[in-house]
């Protein structure tokens, strides 16, 4: 894998591999000292052009976990405020030689865009309302944990589907593994061409009881230029999951951070059907495979293609201790 | 008027003979192989192919296999001058232009100040007379600053040579506004030519919604955010008996809006791109920037129903709306780059080969609608005709090349269709009388 820029770039096999892997790294989380050698000497650049918490830090203590030097970049305070462009920033931060660039940008695209530009591995940590291809694979990843196979999973994905790049992501992944997905809100935040992405398209929690999963999704407040639902109030009324609409056997989602009282009612946060900070364990987990397979596994920078894009090329072969043979599963 | 609408630099009359070339001048009614010899930028001769004899110091031009058209001619370009002449400039704009065929265009006055004073009218005019390489028409805005709310001093600017009236760039919202505008056209005259597009329903799109957008997750501009307009400002043309110009129309609706007005008897008109002509929403499926534009591209239905609106006639003319931006202003995420494509030296081959060698559109159609922005304009239209000025394009149809290959005439290189290969190939324009252009390769024979 040379880059993660969508989900769609992982066919099932992919997804396995990858879920595998964060698997074998699992047991590193548990260690006294939470690290190994595989990436020392590669460096990880974090370029945020949006604020984040869980995402950024999730790939930082991953890269570091794998021993990478890590660099954080955020847009604000830099020279993106001084009116700096995309590509000019790009190309100034790539002149240091990372090997890898975790990018998160309001834009669609904008991960695919940036390999033009710079020979390290790209990984899309969220590009606009377009994919957020890391989220979705640790969601499958702590589904996978739990219930072993995701084959003929009911999932339902409530709320601001319109806004999300997870549930472009999500929708998308969790049906390259053999779950069901319908998608569910007002028709405000439920684009009616989103079945484009091959799920069913609800309107209404009435037929919420034949989810197994239901994965609820932020109220993105920070998107919205505009009221899409008349009040939070009303919205919660028809679409929050509480104890009441959330049935015994069905699991729960979130990619955080969460809107208590809006999307979620806060008993079901905590609840005991709740797997939402599983799913930030499995976060780091899985943002450690992504790296390792960018950057470690045969993949990973080479020499660049034109003298544009800076000289020679760097000894992009992989370290020779997999943690595979450092810690046997 | 009182000033002539055209502007160009002064060049030298053309004397050429074009031997044997197939004349196809769809207006004139001639579909047929001729000699054609313009003496002093007057074509002077039109006789049976290899029937005509040049005179001492015309040039002679071998036309075998060649047809020759009246110039195009462009109603709808944007040449940047004033304020953003990094993107292009009243020479590269009118170079582009006639290495397309085109032997006129009219410019936008989305400019930078925007074109709403006579004065900045006359500078511009004056600078088009030292630069431009074919005729240039200039129009002015409807409303100050495109802002929708004052009107230009409408009768002052057509004095000053206007060629007519837009805010292209931004619609009219407001219907009073647009009203008092057509009312006062009846004193100054000056078709008035309307982008399209309700701001509260197209607000921070960047494509046209639908399938991709949803899987892109960029905004979508719907279709009705024009149709709605197109059919709203149709109502006011017949209600005031205005003269409209609808430009770049871009989904089913808005066409049927047009073709239900002219059914009424609505003096009212439309222009389709080529880019809209030839392209879906699907070209934006990889996010390349080139294909980002305003109106966006729509779905096959809309570009099927402007293919039949060119061949019946609802839609009078093919325009390019030629956008060029600064390869930097284009090397930005999809949603943040701006919108417009350039499309003056691809429009022919792109409509040619997307539509006529498939049989979808007849050639004589074709050539008609890349003329008939001129009698929309009110400027005359280019004829190949004894007595007329020379306005000619030289075509050969069967040559391939590759967009952008050589580069652009033009100062930008946004071109949606960069890189597409096509056939039919312009080897000379002929604009007022004077040769502006010859393909590079293109072997000139003195006699």
């Amino acid at each position: 894998m040379r880059h993660l820029l969508s989900i769609e770039d992982l066919d099932r096999t992919g997804i396995e591999r990858l879920c595998d892997r964060a698997a074998s790294f699992a047991e590193v989380a548990d260690r006294p000292i939470k690290k190994v050698p595989a990436l020392r000497g590669r460096t990880v650049l974090n370029l945020f052009y949006e604020s984040s918490t869980r995402t950024r830090s999730s790939f930082e203590l991953a890269a570091k976990r794998l021993s990478a030097d890590v660099v954080n970049f955020a847009a604000s305070g830099s020279s993106v405020e001084k009116g700096e462009s995309l590509r000019d920033t790009v190309q100034t931060l790539a002149a240091h030689r990372p090997h890898a660039i975790v990018v998160r940008t309001p834009w669609a695209g904008a991960s695919k865009l940036i390999t033009q530009w710079t020979d390290a591995a790209i990984v899309n940590a969220g590009d606009g309302q377009h994919e957020h291809p890391t989220q979705a694979l640790l969601d499958i990843y702590t589904l996978r944990s739990r219930l072993g196979s995701l084959d003929g999973l009911n999932v339902w994905v409530v709320g601001d589907v319109r806004h999300s790049r997870v549930a472009r992501s999500l929708v998308l992944g969790l049906q390259t593994m053999g779950a069901k997905v319908t998608v569910c809100g007002p028709p405000t935040l439920v684009p009616s061409d989103i079945a484009v992405l091959g799920c069913e398209v609800r309107y209404t929690l009435d037929d919420l009881p034949e989810a197994d999963v239901v994965y609820a999704l932020r109220m993105q407040n920070e998107r919205m230029k505009e009221a899409y639902v008349p009040s939070l109030r009303e919205y919660a009324a028809a679409y929050q999951i509480s104890a009441r609409r959330l049935g015994a056997r069905q699991l729960l989602m979130h990619p955080g951070p969460v809107n208590r009282g809006v999307e979620l009612a806060g008993d079901v946060v905590d609840g005991p059907q709740s797997l939402i900070l599983d799913q930030v364990r499995a976060g780091v987990l899985v943002r450690m495979a992504v790296l390792y397979e960018v950057l470690a596994s045969g993949g990973g920078p080479t020499s660049p293609p034109d003298g544009r894009r800076g000289r020679g090329g760097r000894t992009g072969g992989p370290d020779s201790n997999t943690p595979q043979e450092l810690h046997p599963a | 008027m009182s000033l002539e609408p055209l502007v160009r630099a002064p060049a030298a009359d053309a004397d050429v003979l074009l031997r044997r070339v197939h004349v196809l001048d769809p207006r004139a009614g001639i579909d047929a192989p001729h000699d054609v010899l313009v003496r002093g930028g007057v074509v002077a001769e039109i006789g049976t192919p290899g029937g005509l004899e040049a005179a001492e110091g015309v040039e002679v031009v071998d036309g075998e296999g060649l047809h020759l058209f009246p110039g195009f001619v462009d109603p709808h370009v944007h040449l940047r001058t004033p304020g953003q002449e990094y993107k292009e400039d009243l020479e590269t704009g009118t170079r582009s232009a006639a290495a397309g065929g085109y032997c006129a265009v009219v410019a936008m006055p989305n400019t930078s100040p925007v074109v709403d004073s006579s004065s900045l009218l006359g500078s511009l005019r004056d600078l088009a007379s030292r630069l431009a390489r074919i005729p240039v028409g200039f129009t002015a805005a409807i409303t100050l600053g495109l802002e929708g709310k004052h009107l230009t001093e409408m009768n002052e600017l057509r004095q000053a040579g206007a060629v007519g009236f837009t805010d292209d760039g931004r619609p009219v919202t407001d219907a009073g506004v647009l009203r008092k505008a057509i009312q006062y056209q009846r004193l100054c005259g000056g078709v008035i030519a309307l982008h399209e597009e309700d701001p509260s329903l197209s607000a921070g799109g960047s494509m046209r919604e639908g399938t991709v957008s949803a899987r892109l997750g960029i905004a979508g501009v719907p279709w009705l955010s024009e149709s709605t307009m197109v059919a709203r400002d149709a109502a006011l043309a017949g209600y005031e008996d205005g003269r409209l110009h609808f430009q770049h129309l871009s989904c089913v609706a808005s066409v049927d809006a047009l073709r239900a007005a002219k059914a009424q008897g609505f003096k009212v008109s439309g222009e389709a791109s080529p880019h809209h002509l030839c392209l879906t929403h699907e070209a934006v499926r990889d996010l390349n920037t080139s294909m980002k534009m305003n109106p966006p591209l729509g779905f096959e239905e809309d570009r099927k129903a402007l293919i039949e609106g060119v061949r019946d006639g609802t839609i009078e003319t093919i325009a390019t709306d030629h956008a060029p931006h600064a390869r930097d202003e284009k090397e930005m995420p999809f949603e943040q780059a701006p919108m417009g494509t350039t499309g003056l030296e691809s429009a022919f081959a792109a409509v040619y080969s997307e539509l006529v060698k498939p049989g979808i559109l007849p050639l004589a159609t074709v050539v008609d609608r890349l003329i008939g922005g001129a009698a929309l304009m009110e400027l005359p239209t280019p004829t190949v005709a004894v007595g007329a000025r020379a306005n000619l394009c030289l075509v050969d149809l069967e040559r391939e090349w590759t967009v952008g290959a050589d580069g652009y005439e033009s100062k930008s290189g946004n071109c949606c269709f960069d890189g597409r290969s096509f056939h039919g190939r312009v080897l000379m324009t002929v604009a007022d009388g004077a040769v502006a252009y010859r393909e590079r390769s293109f072997a000139v024979h003195a006699a």
